[in-house]
């Protein structure tokens, strides 16, 4: 079943959708990161669909990748991975990360 | 900053700053820290305002805030691939001298909101992430840590207004940890077309009307969850949610349900050459009654969205987020007038007043819908395919007669639910809900 953690083509690259909002990006100080295992958890795996900002992709051997440009602090993967202990997750910094403009 | 406050409230969003200015009013002395850059930067919503809980603390809201448009027509449409069966309300009596409910965009309302409750005295500090909770060695709530440096900020009450996805009451065990059956995940984006298209397409009369469609069927794609477009001045809010735990057993990433809505022969000649300016994602309690936390103990109580405070059925959020603030503040307020300490035994008169409200009642009331959506997914996926065929079947002039069209309709909708037997159930299970 591994198939069925790729992501299906949106109408929208992720980045187009994403370029419009607005980010202070905490350099070097990420809020989310992964607690890697030997193998990823279905639950790990499953972000790379559920995330709504797209941040976890599969890369090589299926491993997943978390790279937080985008991130909207939804915390979906925080709940989601609770279980399984692979993600720690905070939030930004004061004053850092999205920043809505409408909301 | 080692002074000791009356009040900290964690949290500028609607409820976080209802109890603020309540209790600042009273003349307390009250510390709010938000996270964002800005009351609002971190805050997202549909959105609707509901007007009598703003009322109840801003009488004269309607002059200052940053309102889109008074809502003057519901619509809620049943969709399937192809089509919607809309019910429609639509009164002049909607554009009243002080209306009922408005669109609004939460980034500058809640900077409005927030700035009312400076200056009613609270001070107000941004950018400023609550990290932990600090007890005393008794276990009762003294204050709280933040990201800056310095020593701990100390006050006689922590309000915890958080929000659905807030770490603080989580990593000090005030709060349960969420249960992906309990949220729902909600992405909308906010698609600007003049004001003109804006009042033209929705056959608006001016720049104050607005309309509201709710959308169900097809758009959550079999999963437990509801599509909306709201009309602001000049962009419209378009947005699909559903339960997370939905999602983890579909995998359907909710953009895709977004860009499906956004491309439904109903909903996409209303957006049509709309500039998307921002695309948000955001949790949204759904757990109802049963998934309430324990809302007060020694020291501390917790408000809004972050107490599961959402009345998913009538898709309203904000006005008990606002309630539930005043209804903190004020028994907040009431001690401290009376002299007693903001104790777990005192504290309970909060729960109390919310048991009074409409907060409570309305969430009693439907606390078997979350239970009952979930284990009947088909209401919301066979129903409006079945209505959808009736109503062509009824609208279609050709050589059938009508006695025929009628018996095929109810067969139709028979067959879409396996047998009349099963059409009992579901109203019943419905009523009984909905009870």
């Amino acid at each position: 079943m591994t198939t069925s953690h790729d992501a299906p083509k949106p109408a929208q690259r992720m980045e187009e959708r994403l370029y419009k909002n607005r980010y202070l990006v905490d350099e070097g100080r990420p809020h989310v990161t992964l607690r890697r295992r030997a193998i990823d958890s279905d639950e790990l795996k499953s972000l790379v669909r559920l995330c709504p900002a797209g941040c976890y992709t599969k890369v090589e051997r299926g491993r997943v990748e978390l790279s937080l440009d985008g991130c909207m602090e939804c915390g979906t993967c925080r709940i989601v991975c609770q279980a399984t202990g692979e993600i720690e997750w905070s939030y930004p910094r004061g004053g850092f990360g999205v920043a809505f403009k409408f909301g | 900053m080692s002074e000791h406050f009356d009040a900290i409230v964690v949290g500028a969003g609607p409820a976080g700053n209802s109890a603020a200015l309540v209790m600042a009013k009273a003349g307390l002395k009250v510390l709010q820290i938000e996270r964002g850059e800005t009351a609002g930067a971190k805050n997202v919503q549909g959105a609707i305002l509901y007007a009598d809980a703003l009322e109840r603390l801003i009488p004269e809201f309607r002059d200052e805030a940053p309102l889109e448009r008074h809502v003057v027509e519901q619509r809620v449409w049943l969709l399937d691939e192809r089509s919607h069966t809309g019910a429609h309300y639509r009164s002049d009596d909607f554009n009243e001298d002080r209306p009922n409910r408005y669109t609004i965009l939460r980034a500058t309302f809640d900077q409005w909101f927030a700035a009312k409750v400076r200056e009613a005295g609270a001070l107000q500090i941004t950018d400023t992430t609550v990290t932990e909770l600090v007890r005393d060695e008794g276990g009762r709530v003294i204050g709280v840590e933040t990201d800056r440096d310095g020593a701990p900020l100390y006050a006689d009450v922590v309000v915890l207004g958080e929000g659905v996805n807030g770490l603080v009451g989580q990593r000090a065990g005030v709060r349960p940890e969420l249960d992906p059956q309990h949220v729902a995940l909600a992405v909308k984006e906010t698609i600007f077309l003049s004001e003109e298209a804006v009042q033209d397409r929705f056959n608006l009369d001016g720049e104050d009307e607005g309309v509201v469609i709710e959308v169900m069927g097809s758009v959550s794609a079999g999963m437990v969850g509801t599509g909306f477009l709201y009309t602001n001045r000049e962009s419209i809010s378009l947005g699909v949610g559903c339960l997370l735990s939905d999602f983890q057993e579909t995998q359907i990433p909710a953009y895709v349900l977004l860009d499906r809505m956004k491309s439904h022969p109903s909903i996409a000649p209303l957006i049509r050459d709309g500039e998307t300016k921002e695309y948000v994602a955001h949790l949204i309690p759904e757990g109802g009654y049963d998934a309430i936390p324990n809302l007060s103990g020694d020291g501390w109580a917790i408000v809004g969205d972050a107490g599961q405070f959402v009345n998913s059925a009538h898709r309203e959020g904000s006005n008990l987020a606002m309630t539930t603030g005043r209804l903190a503040g004020e028994t907040v307020a009431a001690l401290k007038r009376e002299g007693l300490a903001c104790n777990e035994a005192n504290l309970k008169r909060y729960r109390h007043a919310l048991e009074q409200s409409f907060v409570m009642k309305d969430l009693k009331k439907y606390r078997r819908l979350p239970g009952v959506l979930h284990g009947n997914k088909h209401l919301l996926t066979a129903y409006p395919r079945a209505i959808s065929q009736a109503m062509q079947t009824f609208l279609r002039v050709d050589d059938v007669d009508k006695r025929s069209k009628e018996r095929r309709m109810m067969s139709q909708f028979r067959a879409a639910r396996g047998g009349w037997w099963n059409v009992f159930t579901d109203a019943l299970k419905m009523a009984r809900a909905w009870r």
